[in-house]
């Protein structure tokens, strides 16, 4: 770390289609996008040269970093096309040599019966999965939401600060007795209050529902109520006066308004769940249930005859989420800087 | 099992709203934000805030969860040799990840601050952000992959041999195993420092950038007193978050090396106790120090909401 570039001003190609992480910083903070900084007369051509000099080597470093992170998702997506032949004996560094391309992988991890085929099942479990946790904690969230922020009722900041930390519980601290739970019912002494939910094969998925649904709420409250309590003061009172009651203000006014807000934190409930391990390993039941995680995980795991069928395993897992944070980029960046900078 | 699953979503929503109307006509506050917070109480207080005190009771018995045993777990968490690794080794992971990613991001944030294309810049960094741990495990597995001889398929061998060295198992040679694991949720990481990192360079006022240079500021005396001091409370946000998910990390310990070779880590190692080794005593205790060490953390987070909810009243 030399020194900073000199900051260009911006030119119109910043403002292109592609600039989406750009655009919503932009929209998010226009009072604060910088004015184009105007440059001090430079002193001398020896200082013009130096300054030259660091922003070549400002780009540089920015390229070899950009490059760093690239290379191990690129490297995995070369060898996912590659001959099985090829991915054992050489490195994906080679394809350019030896450019052998072939769907077969991916045609055989998906729905062959062999030991590390069928994913598309899998694929499916996912799916099944996520749909119901992302629709539950977002529901539930917005509603705890707006009665924390526009119920004046009595301790209403306390119980929200209350759930927020909430977030020092570890999932770990809550998966022996939630587990025991699902299996055993709830017995105090000799009194059986909820009795073993005895939950087998694909009934494993409303377990799996319910643990995301509860490990997403504490965040989900949070960025909710970030978005919700800065709602215009006079449209709530305006309608309260009107004699809309609250749970018409919630369906009618704070629903539409907060809609894009919804979509940042569906996505990041998304991303969530599709990309959680634990909670499907620990909650779901055998592979009926279990999500693509889990199941990649165990092929990692034995590293056996299939491991040159990782790659197109691994890429087949990532692929949905991939795809959801490139078309879905500025609503998971608005949810990320309403619950970092603000929080 | 969607079916069902979407059928109960639109069953419970449509009776709470209802339920919600009828209270409202009857006026009363309390009971409105009742069942508007009855699910999230209901959710929290049965499935974190229960279960959680279940643990910490838990914590205190032997694996067969009957006997009584004070504070045995606890006294092998510290005394253990295998455990002590455990706790090495996550002390590692929080004090690294979050310094080294930040670090980066702050740096790259900079870097490409205004410069053409910063935007695709951004996305390629932060792309590993939706890549699960568990498909960043696969991937750096490969790159980390060994094998005796000079044809590597694994990228970090292959570069050794090119530069002449002897190619190694490295996720069997503690501590590097450790740093390269942790390699991987730096690499995840950096980019959310660096997406929240660069929004915060952009909120700094041209003005100030502007009074600095004209006082004569280097670009090095401007990044250090005024860039830095300006997004401070970004860069702090930035770390707490970072450390939090390094303690709670499991995923790429389980999958890359299942806390073999002396990898292990606090929540994988619980995991490993209470789920395969039948000790649900010795995996509650751990879930209780994973617990105690996030506390603080936390408490410096709802330190600064409570500040931020008061300047709003």
């Amino acid at each position: 770390m030399t020194s900073i570039p000199p900051a260009n001003a911006p030119t119109p190609d910043d403002d292109n289609a592609v600039d989406v992480i750009d655009d919503i910083t932009s929209k998010e903070q226009v009072k604060a996008r910088p004015k184009p900084r105007t440059e001090v007369p430079l002193a001398s051509g020896g200082h013009r040269l130096r300054k030259l000099l660091t922003s070549r080597v400002a780009s540089l470093a920015a390229i070899v970093i950009a490059v760093l992170w690239t290379i191990p998702t690129a490297g995995l997506f070369i060898n996912s096309i590659r001959p099985e032949a090829d991915i054992r004996s050489s490195g994906w560094w080679t394809f350019p040599f030896n450019p052998n391309v072939t769907l077969d992988t991916y045609n055989y991890v998906l729905y062959s019966t062999g030991s590390s085929g069928g994913l598309v099942n899998y694929f499916v479990n996912s799916l099944v999965i996520t749909i119901p946790a992302v629709l539950f904690p977002v529901a539930f969230a917005s509603m705890a939401a707006y009665a924390l922020a526009w119920i004046n009722f009595r301790g209403a900041t306390w119980l929200f600060i209350g759930i927020f930390a909430l977030q020092i519980v570890p999932i770990q601290m809550a998966l022996i007795p939630l587990l025991s739970f699902f299996s055993q019912g709830l017995t105090i002494g000799e009194l059986t209050v909820i009795p073993a939910w005895n939950l087998s094969g694909s009934q494993t998925f409303i377990q799996i529902w319910i643990a995301h649904t509860i490990f997403g709420l504490p965040l989900a409250t949070f960025l909710l109520h970030n978005f919700v309590s800065e709602l215009p003061r006079d449209v709530m009172e305006a309608a309260r006066v009107d004699g809309a009651s609250h749970s018409v203000i919630f369906r009618k006014i704070v629903l539409p308004l907060i809609t894009p807000a919804l979509a940042s934190i569906a996505i990041f409930q998304f991303l969530w769940v599709w990309n959680d391990f634990l909670v499907g390993l620990v909650f779901g039941g055998g592979p009926a249930t279990q999500p693509l995680t889990v199941r990649l995980a165990d092929m990692a795991g034995t590293w056996g005859d299939g491991w040159t069928r990782l790659p197109a395993a691994a890429f087949i897992s990532i692929l949905i989420p991939l795809l959801v944070f490139a078309l879905l980029q500025r609503f998971f960046v608005r949810g990320l800087l309403a619950g970092s900078v603000k929080g | 099992m969607l079916g069902l699953g979407l059928a109960a979503f639109i069953l419970v929503i449509v009776v709470l709203l209802a339920l919600a109307e009828l209270v409202a006509k009857r006026g009363s506050k309390a009971l409105t934000a009742a069942v508007f917070l009855a699910p999230v109480g209901l959710l929290l207080g049965a499935g974190l805030v229960v279960p959680a005190a279940r643990t910490l009771g838990l914590s205190m018995f032997d694996g067969s969860g009957e006997n009584f045993v004070w504070f045995a777990n606890f006294q092998w968490i510290f005394t253990d040799s295998g455990a002590q690794i455990i706790l090495l080794n996550t002390l590692l992971w929080v004090v690294l990840t979050p310094l080294i990613a930040t670090g980066i991001g702050l740096l790259y944030a900079v870097l490409i601050d205004g410069k053409r294309g910063e935007a695709i810049y951004k996305s390629l960094v932060f792309m590993p952000m939706a890549i699960s741990f568990v498909g960043a495990a696969v991937i750096w597995r490969f790159i980390y992959d060994h094998r005796g001889g000079t044809d590597q398929i694994g990228l970090l061998n292959q570069v050794v041999v090119w530069l002449g060295g002897e190619p190694q198992a490295w996720l069997q040679m503690w501590p590097w195993n450790t740093l390269l694991l942790i390699v991987v949720l730096i690499w995840v990481q950096t980019g959310f420092a660096t997406v929240v990192l660069s929004a915060a360079l952009k909120g700094i006022p041209a003005e100030i950038q502007e009074a600095a240079r004209i006082d004569g500021a280097t670009p090095w005396q401007e990044f250090w007193r005024v860039t830095i001091p300006s997004i401070r409370p970004a860069i702090i946000v930035v770390v707490v978050t970072i450390s939090i998910a390094s303690l709670k990390l499991f995923d790429i310990v389980r999958t890359m090396t299942g806390g073999q070779f002396r990898t292990g880590v606090v929540a994988d190692s619980m995991w490993f106790q209470a789920f395969r080794l039948g000790e649900a005593g010795r995996g509650a205790a751990l879930a209780v120090v994973l617990f105690i060490m996030v506390i603080p953390i936390v408490a410096y987070q709802v330190h600064n909401l409570k500040r931020r909810q008061e300047e709003t009243r």
